[in-house]
């Protein structure tokens, strides 16, 4: 089990819990705005950006080569840039913030 | 609109897969107060589609692992699915539907995501064929799978060689599978591709060990004990114990035909998704509509262009403005090939290649028509993808001697001509 917490682009926070899955799907089945994740998760769409928290990027790990290629001319981009899809919910997320980016 | 106005009003939605459960949840999102009833003849909670030929159909998943939305998150909306349940005709005097059963639904807005079937073709002997199967529902990809664990031979033969046909071949082989393909027409892909795009994935499904043949107009299939015989219009036969068919789809446009709607090539649609009648919208794979970018009417078959209308048809029930102005992009996963697609390649007059250094598997096909750039296919490169969608989106004009040149970086500022 991890705590997850979701900023939204209105700057609510939502925390939710979650066992298994990416961080994708728990927020697109929490209806977290801004989050929607139409390719199903496999990197295809970019529709599930989020920034990771700056001090919690060593849990959640860095972004894959293809992730930083659909971003990087995101006008949201920043080092700290993900595709909430290809992180897996695991216990040593526990605690982790997560900033939804801008839509373009 | 006020909010109350929806308060005692029933939006139905016949239809609940990509575009009509993204457009039951945005309706909500859009301040919707009142019903919201989703209809569906597949039995199984609302699923990802496109996964289904590819990574589902490898897994041991059940396909709760692949749902759109948890059960939950219909019961926290409000939505109410129907699933199971087939619709007959919609009467749009009395602003109602009835169902299989006779029943009926009114409405005071309707919503059409009926999609689109897979096309059986009239082979002799075809309705007799043994664990042959179509390629569109969880349903299908469950009796697929359950057929092969059982066959002792896996010889599977597919029956076209569309985007469905190859991602089907290349799960098949991952689960040990002898495949083959049979294309009708000269070359794999032909209708919605280049031949530059086509040999490509040829050569992947060769080096995969698929075999692929094309001009192969199957014209019957003889079945004894368990065995088919597939028969070709040039007397060449292939056995097999499965056969998966995969020629295309035919739109669901029945119900919408019979009701009156205007019908071409998909259900008739305006920017806003509605239909001619004021309340009655179609938005997916079911819909021809507008498409400013291209400057033409376009029936697609994607994911994205369900979840992007289905985002207009919410709006606009809800009386915001909200017009459809998308660029399609689609793509395709095959072995450990990543192909994007963005654009629409049709009209095209100018084909420009871009190899990456020393990566043969990485590369991307831009088409253009004189300096316009309409399309982008993109192999491994998700670079060259997000590249295309900018240029295609700013109408930038590109120098193609740097595009095609991989020692100059990927970048804007590189590519773009200044005017």
């Amino acid at each position: 089990m991890a705590k997850i917490t979701f900023i939204t682009t209105e700057n609510k926070s939502i925390i939710l819990e979650g066992t298994t899955g990416s961080l994708m799907q728990l927020a697109v089945d929490n209806s977290i705005p801004g989050i929607d994740g139409d390719c199903g998760g496999v990197c295809s769409c970019a529709t599930c950006h989020v920034h990771v928290h700056p001090e919690h990027v060593e849990k959640t790990g860095e972004a894959s080569e293809i992730e930083t290629d659909m971003l990087e001319l995101n006008d949201h981009y920043n080092e700290y840039s993900r595709l909430c899809c290809q992180i897996e919910i695991n216990e040593k997320l526990d605690g982790v913030v997560l900033q939804v980016a801008e839509s373009e | 609109m006020s909010e109350n106005y929806s308060n005692n009003k029933t939006c139905v939605v016949i239809g609940a897969s990509h575009a009509g459960v993204n457009f039951a949840f945005a309706l909500r999102k859009e301040g919707w107060q009142g019903k919201i009833i989703l209809f569906d003849k597949d039995p199984t909670l609302p699923y990802h589609r496109p996964p289904l030929s590819k990574a589902y159909l490898t897994s041991k998943d059940a396909i709760e692992k692949n749902v759109l939305k948890s059960q939950e998150s219909y019961e926290k909306d409000n939505i109410i699915l129907q699933l199971g349940t087939e619709v007959s005709s919609i009467n749009r005097l009395k602003k109602t539907i009835v169902l299989h059963d006779g029943t009926t639904q009114s409405y005071d807005k309707l919503v059409l995501a009926t999609g689109a079937r897979p096309i059986i073709p009239s082979i002799l002997g075809i309705e007799e064929a043994s664990n042959l199967f179509p390629l569109r529902t969880a349903g299908d990809v469950e009796n697929i799978r359950n057929s092969l664990a059982k066959s002792q031979h896996k010889r599977v033969v597919i029956i076209g060689g569309g985007y469905i046909g190859l991602e089907a071949a290349a799960s098949l082989k991952k689960l040990g599978a002898t495949v083959t393909i049979l294309e009708r027409e000269d070359r794999i892909l032909a209708r919605v591709t280049t031949p530059e795009m086509s040999t490509f994935f040829e050569d992947l499904h060769s080096n995969n060990g698929v075999e692929i043949h094309t001009n192969k107009n199957v014209i019957s299939i003889k079945t004894s004990e368990g065995l088919n015989t597939i028969i070709c219009e040039d007397n060449s036969t292939f056995k097999s114990d499965m056969i998966i068919v995969g020629v295309g789809i035919k739109v669901n446009i029945e119900l919408a035909r019979d009701a009156g709607l205007d019908i071409n090539n998909g259900v008739s649609v305006d920017s806003t998704t509605q239909t001619n009648d004021e309340n009655i919208y179609a938005i997916g794979d079911c819909t021809f509509h507008y498409n400013t970018h291209y400057d033409r009417f376009v029936r697609l078959e994607s994911v994205q262009n369900a979840v992007d209308q289905a985002k207009v048809a919410a709006a606009a029930i809800c009386g915001k403005n909200a017009t459809y102005d998308a660029i399609p992009w689609f793509w395709s996963d095959q072995y450990d090939v990543k192909l994007q697609m963005v654009g629409l390649s049709t009209g095209h007059n100018k084909v420009c290649v871009r190899k990456e250094e020393s990566e043969n598997t990485k590369f991307s096909i831009w088409y253009f028509k004189d300096n316009t750039l309409l399309a982008v296919d993109a192999i491994n490169n998700a670079k060259a993808y997000v590249l295309g969608t900018k240029f295609i989106k700013n109408q930038k004009r590109i120098d193609t001697s740097k595009l095609v040149d991989p020692f100059v970086d990927f970048k804007p500022a590189n590519l773009v001509v200044e005017s």
